[in-house]
């Protein structure tokens, strides 16, 4: 008997699956925004700026944004977990350096000096997850010492030369065109492998749902069974895997080798993470918002610069659009908020006649 | 069951971002045979290593002014900050305007090579100046002087400063600096040839750093007590120098010149610790690149070696060696020009 009422109260939900309807959480969210921004600005780039419907602009944008793009992956699930990675570009410089010395000082073949480069930004993520996750030391902090660790070795190294006798059959890899003449390079190949298997990791996965919870409170999630430490070190862990791969494209895409290689990267990517519509609070995020940041950044800076608007007035748009992004987000938050405690006001004595079920008649004539 | 409430959201989401790749490629099939070439025939595109910085908007200046004189116009982009790849993206972009031609003064040598080569492809003609590129990346080179030039002006300033005899010393940058151990081998071979009075005793090294080239302008000045010149062919250790002497007992007896900026020189100039000084002019320089430029665009000159054209105010220039076009012999700055400058 009592069986059976367990599972009865098991099966039987007494809420709805989800507080809205599906076309509203597939529209209704910072994510969609920033795609329909994006849509827009590139159709509008696309009739109103001239030259921007040439054949070079994807490709070009293609291969400005693809580093940013990349490593705006990791950076994503980082940012999810409430964590930050500020060294990705220092990673980015130092394999950059460690692909040169590799291939020159030491004359290893390309992949072996792939490789090496790849083990590199993996000992970077590993120290910072190490520290991060381990030792429980803030990653703001972590991240600020290691960017300036990574860039100091990466500078010391190569000082102010530069490696720059590639093969060329690799450099050409970098900025190949996938069929030959479309304007979509081939680092697009890896990038949406990536892209697909971050989104699984992310949002099809318990690792993923993870990520998510310690960002909204690590206690709780550590109490529901989330191993947080094993989390977040993967995560740095990833991010210093992309952001070594980020550094190897750079270097072949521009045939050189330097210690001050993708300075300033970090910045962009975090600013096109947060203009993705995830919180930095961590919690909230979701990739195709991120990669629909990125692109925006890329389609905004591309179309200014083809109408020869200088570099400081489209630091200001994108400055501009990442503030509102900001803002529409806690904005929009608080009046779901509000509207969401008005319905629950509104719709309390109604729920509640409905569990009790039988009293509620009795209640009803009383007010009656 | 841990699937969330996330997934279909993120999948419509992925498939819209698809989507608009889709239509983006769809859009570049119709708008691709209509975009390139664009309508600046005779645009030239000024690149410097980066904006705000008063050398290039000097050089700038000189390349309007040349635009106004043949009737083309310029147009000035850059990136804020002069790291290696920041130019890249600007050189793409007037890839895409397909303008007539690219003035550039590289950041670095190797990784805008590959741009620049995109960029001749698609028609435009790429002018480097002040700062080279590989050779094989551009179609001619404007040099601000070449090193026997450069070697030649600054044994000239000191010899007439101090009379053509006595002793002076040399305070270069660092001990292995290419520019500077070429330029200063030169000195000493002119000095040896054409001035026996002059003796060059010593050679010192600030390393191109402000403090270090004062304690060496120092110590120079005690070890020699009969020092009559210095000579400084770096700009950080030209005002190093005039710093020292200008508040001790060597101001207007120790002769200083070399090459430096007006803007760092302008004070010494004024209160007499300095006479002249050379550097070339950036204005001409950039004047220089412009109509260079468009005689590679008005198809005047190929850019080969031999290749001759006119240069306005400038007068007639000839493509050298390596098709360098070379402005011509550094610019001297004393009292009476140096307010005209500002870099």
């Amino acid at each position: 008997m009592s069986m059976t009422t367990i599972d009865e109260a098991v099966n039987e939900r007494t809420y709805a699956d989800y507080s809205r309807p599906l076309l509203w959480r597939v529209f209704m969210t910072r994510e969609f925004a920033i795609i329909a921004l994006l849509v827009l600005v590139y159709f509008y780039a696309y009739g109103n700026v001239a030259n921007f419907d040439g054949p070079l602009t994807l490709y070009y944008l293609f291969l400005d944004m693809a580093p940013i793009m990349l490593i705006a992956l990791p950076m994503t699930l980082v940012i999810i977990t409430g964590e930050i990675d500020l060294s990705v570009a220092s990673i980015m410089g130092l394999t950059s350096v460690m692909l040169g010395i590799g291939y020159h000082d030491f004359g290893l073949s390309m992949p072996l000096a792939i490789v090496l480069a790849l083990v590199v930004g993996t000992v970077c993520g590993a120290i910072n997850g190490f520290l991060v996750a381990y030792v429980g030391l803030p990653s703001l902090a972590v991240t600020i010492g290691s960017m300036a660790l990574f860039r100091g070795i990466a500078v010391g190294l190569l000082g102010t030369e530069a490696i720059t006798d590639f093969d060329e059959k690799w450099t050409d890899l970098a900025t190949q065109r996938i069929g030959g003449d479309s304007s979509y390079p081939v680092i697009l190949i890896a990038f949406v492998v990536l892209a697909i298997a971050f989104a699984i990791l992310l949002h099809f996965s318990t690792f993923g749902r993870g990520v998510y919870e310690i960002g909204l409170n690590d206690q709780t999630a550590r109490f529901t069974g989330v191993k947080v430490e094993r989390t977040k070190f993967c995560l740095f862990l990833l991010a210093g895997v992309v952001s070594g791969f980020a550094g190897i494209f750079y270097t072949l895409r521009y045939g050189s080798a330097r210690g001050d290689n993708a300075e300033f990267y970090e910045l962009q990517v975090i600013a096109a993470v947060l203009l993705g519509g995830v919180s930095i609070f961590g919690g909230r995020g979701a990739l195709h918002g991120v990669i629909a940041g990125v692109l925006l950044i890329g389609v905004v800076s591309s179309a200014l610069r083809l109408e020869n608007v200088s570099t400081n007035i489209t630091n200001i748009v994108i400055g501009g659009l990442l503030v509102l992004s900001v803002i529409s987000g806690s904005v929009l938050s608080s009046v779901s908020n509000l509207r969401q405690r008005r319905a629950a006001r509104a719709r309390a004595p109604v729920k509640a006649s409905h569990r009790s079920g039988q009293p509620d008649d009795g209640e009803k004539a009383a007010s009656e | 069951m841990k699937i969330s409430n996330r997934p279909l959201a993120a999948f419509a989401g992925l498939a819209l971002a698809a989507s608009i790749g889709l239509t983006a490629c769809g859009g570049d099939d119709d708008g691709g045979s209509g975009g390139s070439g664009g309508d600046g025939g005779g645009d030239i595109t000024f690149l410097p290593k980066n904006l705000g910085n008063p050398y290039f908007d000097a050089s700038t200046t000189g390349g309007e002014k040349a635009a106004d004189e043949f009737g083309g116009s310029i147009e000035e982009v850059g990136p804020d900050q002069a790291t290696p790849d920041s130019q890249v993206s600007f050189i793409n972009t007037a890839a895409q305007q397909g303008v007539g031609a690219l003035v550039v003064s590289a950041n670095d040598p190797t990784a805008i090579c590959d741009a620049l080569n995109e960029a001749r492809d698609a028609g435009v003609k790429v002018v480097t100046f002040d700062s080279d590129t590989d050779p094989e990346c551009r179609d001619v080179f404007v040099s601000q002087a070449d090193a026997e030039g450069i070697a030649k002006k600054q044994v000239e300033l000191i010899a007439e400063q101090i009379g053509e005899s006595g002793e002076i010393a040399i305070l270069s940058a660092a001990a292995n600096a290419t520019n500077q151990n070429e330029w200063i081998k030169l000195m000493e071979e002119d000095l040896a040839a054409n001035y026996p009075d002059i003796e060059l005793v010593d050679t010192v090294y600030g390393d191109d750093d402000d403090q270090k080239s004062f304690d060496q302008t120092a110590a120079l000045l005690s070890k020699h007590p009969n020092l009559k010149g210095i000579v400084s062919p770096t700009t950080v250790g030209i005002a190093a120098a005039a710093r020292y002497l200008s508040t001790s007992e060597y101001k207007g007896k120790v002769a200083l010149t070399g090459l430096g900026t007006p803007n760092q020189m302008r004070e010494f100039v004024k209160d007499g610790t300095v006479t002249e000084f050379a550097l070339w002019n950036p204005e001409d320089l950039g004047y220089l690149a412009a109509y260079t430029a468009n005689a590679l665009i008005e198809g005047d000159i190929s850019g080969e070696e031999g290749d001759s054209f006119e240069a306005g105010d400038l007068g007639s220039y000839k493509v050298g060696a390596d098709n360098v076009v070379v402005l011509g012999e550094p610019f001297v700055f004393s009292k009476k020009n140096i307010d005209d400058f500002d870099f």
